[in-house]
């Protein structure tokens, strides 16, 4: 550790005061550094914000067109008050980054949230050395080992193909932003129609003049509802489970993919048909390899499992400790149906989960 | 093994009873015999404990507060198996899991970290389960009956009568009641007729239409039985199919009374003659906790079996005929003699106006309420809507406010749906009155969640302390002074009827004004 940190925590959000800006503020700021779109992390009021190049479309969907947005590529850097700063991929989802600070050759890696896992809609996990390791740890626990992303979409495809023999509509639900498309990329387009939901529509046409490669898929109006039904699979924010827009589909089965589902009794409160084990975040085996790979002295927990995360380090000889992630109040859910409701059983409320 | 976890996770991935009963179909007959037969009772041995993983016992601790669920946690924190060579349900059952025990802890995990290197992720998770004795599994016994019916072809009912009882299984008993014939098993044997059951009263007494069409019974809290008499022998049979005859040997001589090829349906009570109500359920449960008893054992507690209903007479199954027939048949039964044998009282109304008072008496004679049961009903096994209605005294309540919580097991897992309720004592200090972990919805459980996971002040292990601001009344079915409660009071099958948002904490129930309850429901025995 440095005498002086250069990432630490404030009211407003976690701060640089050697480069005086921000990172996912959640407060008005001057200058704030946003790691992905996500809710819990990119929040309305900043003047000037900084994303990579791939980031500026998804934010300025996520918090208005009129928001001021400088941005710059994977890779490359920037010195703000003397503070060097760049963004690396972080896997997490389209525009996601990690970000590298360096002053005077001390270099602090904040990683967002992000995964290992393969996902074809993004930049792939890129690996940053560093001395002091900022990580989240959404699934830091090691009931949490995700399986190849390859058995899973086979998985869904198969339920898609058995619901179209019952005559009956696939209803995925997966956060609009980031999960929706990852699992459009896994569909099989062969077996039927794909239809979107309103808000998980928008969000994809803005991957795919990305230049991001998805299966075709029909917005889900009324009239694709009434045409496409008992075949079609649709993809829809968790927040549309239980409304009248999914009676539409009727006779329909419902499945959530989450890093949630893995375990059982999350799985049944759910009380939806089926539950795939899709995540977007790291699992316990690859937060661990990652975290040796960065070759941190330091490393720093937040957003999840922090406690048993930081105590398992400690004991393995790693000097370790947690910022905890309590926001201010909930956040909201932007109509898109991000926030997870509680059930990440998490130390700080449950308030953002995974998103 | 493999494919019971399969049928497992196929039944635990729907909410639909069709594809339940279409998966079990599918495993009966696609399972071999020896391993189909355990799908029906899968019999539970010990639980186990591990530390196989490397992980510290405090993380894994953790997870299984996330998980809820230890068979679960154990199952998703072990490293794959390295040998490919999965054992089949029986071997395991009546192989390993036989083995353990008996044996010596290092000999039981020699043959627990067999198995573990053996099984996947989803294969253990159910051995744990039947090792843990805690083996369950979201399907009814009426669709495995269904099931089973199906696959060998012959009627639910017959299906039912076949499985009833006592039985091991094996792959000759699985042939047997899926042949066609059923081979012998029930035709001249002792077994009991699967029981039928009411529901509780979901609507207007008044939608039951005239009241002159119901019986109306005592609702007891005994132990529901079928007394069987064929082929010069007896039998005694409780609701959860468990043979009780052992248990009471007075009512098996009393038995002899009842003409040869009789059923009779009924509830066991200790009954104190001199006021002529049942004494407590605990006092019976004395009983129950023996296998055997000798016929002087107790005699001073003399037992009453109320008969309610006939099923069978001079052999012929009647339970097809009207309810106010079975009865007019009961009441010809020669039990004059009999100390024991007893037809139930029946209740007469001329309106339904009349129930309440009724109802109001409930406490006096020691009934948990009324039955109501239609005289024209047939005997029919399970809970057929409309034909019995259970109408139960409502129990106490009393205001007492949250102190405490942790987190719930399955469906629950990680929520913090186990809580702690406090009243102030004479000193006007927080103790505990007792522990409740039913009664909320899931929204109201979320909202719970997230209330005390802001509001902690203190954490010991998995319970959260909050500060006491809530209240909330508290249901209960019996209360009675107790040493072993710091309170001094126990509450039976306490749970949560609502929050009270009008009330404070200072408006809460005090230890005082429960032990006048406790005075009060003691005071009426």
């Amino acid at each position: 550790m440095v005498d002086s940190a250069l990432i630490v925590r404030t009211e407003s959000g976690l701060y640089c005061p050697q480069g005086d800006f921000y990172i996912d503020a959640w407060r008005l700021v001057e200058r704030n550094i946003v790691s992905h779109a996500h809710a819990d992390h990119a929040r309305r009021g900043s003047k000037r914000y900084l994303v990579p190049h791939e980031g500026v479309a998804v934010l300025r969907k996520r918090l208005g067109a009129e928001i001021q947005v400088d941005s710059m590529a994977y890779g490359a850097s920037m010195s703000i008050n003397g503070v060097d700063v760049s963004f690396h991929p972080a896997g997490h989802l389209l525009g996601s980054a990690q970000v590298r600070v360096e002053y005077r050759g001390e270099v602090w890696v904040f990683t967002g949230d992000y995964k290992t896992a393969d996902d074809s809609t993004c930049a792939p996990f890129e690996l940053v050395r560093c001395n002091t390791f900022i990580t989240e740890c959404t699934f830091g626990l090691p009931l949490y080992r995700w399986r190849d992303a390859a058995e899973i979409a086979a998985e869904i495809n198969i339920w898609w193909r058995k619901n179209i023999e019952h005559g009956r509509t696939s209803i995925i639900l997966a956060y609009a932003l980031g999960k929706a498309q990852r699992i459009l990329s896994m569909l099989d387009p062969t077996l039927g129609p794909i239809l979107l939901h309103g808000a998980v529509h928008g969000l994809t046409e803005l991957y795919r003049s990305a230049g991001v490669k998805l299966p075709p898929a029909i917005y889900a109006d009324p009239d694709a509802a009434k045409r496409h039904r008992g075949r079609a699979i649709v993809i829809a924010p968790p927040g549309s489970e239980g409304s009248p827009w999914i009676r539409k589909f009727h006779p329909e089965s419902v499945a959530v993919a989450s890093g949630w589902m893995q375990v059982r009794g999350q799985r049944r409160r759910q009380a939806v048909d089926r539950g795939f084990v899709l995540s977007d975040h790291v699992d316990w085996p690859n937060l661990l390899a990652t975290i040796d790979a960065t070759g941190a002295s330091h490393v720093i927990a937040t957003h999840g499992y922090t406690g048993p995360l930081v105590r398992y380090l400690r004991e393995r000889g790693l000097s370790a400790e947690e910022f905890p992630t309590r926001f201010t109040g909930e956040v909201e859910d932007e109509s898109s149906g991000e926030a997870m409701p509680s059930e990440s059983a998490n130390e700080h409320g449950g308030q953002a989960g995974e998103s | 093994m493999i494919r019971f976890a399969e049928l497992y996770a196929e039944l635990d991935a729907t909410t639909r009873t069709s594809e339940k009963v279409e998966a079990l179909r599918s495993y009966f007959k696609s399972a071999p015999p020896h391993d189909a037969a355990w799908a029906v009772a899968s019999k539970v041995i010990r639980q186990w404990a591990s530390d196989v993983t490397g992980y510290a016992p405090w993380l894994i601790d953790e997870c299984n507060l996330v998980a809820g669920d230890f068979s679960e946690t154990l199952s998703l924190l072990l490293p794959p198996p390295t040998r490919a060579c999965p054992p089949a349900l029986h071997e395991v059952i009546e192989g390993d899991l036989q083995a353990l025990q008996g044996q010596s802890a290092s000999r039981q995990k020699k043959i627990l970290l067999g198995l573990w290197d053996r099984l996947e992720s989803r294969e253990r998770y159910i051995l744990h389960k039947l090792i843990g004795g805690e083996f369950r599994v979201g399907v009814s016994r009426l669709l495995v009956i269904r099931a089973l019916a199906e696959v060998a072809g012959v009627e639910g009912a017959v299906m039912t009568h076949r499985v009833t009882g006592n039985w091991q299984p094996s792959a000759a008993w699985f042939g047997q009641i899926m042949s066609q014939q059923g081979g012998d098993i029930a035709a001249d044997s002792l077994l009991p007729f699967p029981f039928m059951l009411a529901n509780a009263l979901d609507r207007p007494l008044v939608e039951l239409g005239e009241s002159s069409a119901w019986l109306l019974e005592w609702k007891w809290d005994g132990i529901r039985a079928q007394l069987i008499r064929r082929g010069g022998r007896a039998s005694l049979w409780s609701r959860g199919e468990e043979m009780i005859a052992g248990t009471f040997p007075d009512l098996m001589q009393e038995s002899q009374l009842l003409p040869e090829g009789t059923v009779v349906d009924g509830e066991i009570l200790a009954w104190d003659e001199r006021f002529g109500y049942p004494l407590p359920f605990s006092v019976l449960q004395k009983r129950l906790n023996r296998k055997n008893v000798e016929l002087t054992f107790w005699p001073d507690v003399p037992l009453v079996f109320a008969l309610f209903d006939l099923l069978e007479i001079k052999g012929e199954d009647v339970r097809t005929h009207s309810l106010s027939a079975r009865r007019e048949m009961l009441k010809q039964l020669p039990l004059t003699q009999s100390a024991m044998l007893r037809v139930s009282e029946e209740i007469v109304i001329g309106h339904w106006d009349e129930i309440e008072a009724l109802i109001a008496q409930s406490c006096a004679k020691r009934v948990e309420g009324l039955m109501l049961k239609r005289l024209d009903s047939a005997y029919v096994p399970g809970r057929p809507t409309g034909a019995w209605w259970k109408l139960k005294v409502q129990p106490f309540t009393i205001d007492a406010i949250l102190t405490a919580a942790q987190p719930g097991r399955g469906r629950r897992a990680g929520l913090l749906t186990d809580y702690t309720f406090s009243i102030p004592d004479e000193a006007g200090k927080l103790v505990t009155i007792c522990k409740a972990y039913s009664g909320l919805t899931d929204e109201e459980l979320t909202e719970v969640d997230r209330y005390i996971r802001r509001q902690s002040t203190e954490r010991f292990g998995p319970v959260y302390s909050v500060p006491p601001e809530r209240v909330y009344e508290i249901g209960f079915e019996a209360i009675a002074a107790s040493d072993r409660h710091k309170s001094g009071i126990a509450l039976r099958f306490p749970r949560i009827v609502r929050r009270r948002t009008d009330k404070t904490p200072a408006q809460s129930d005090t230890v005082a004004s429960l032990r006048k309850l406790v005075d009060a429901y003691e005071g009426r025995s």
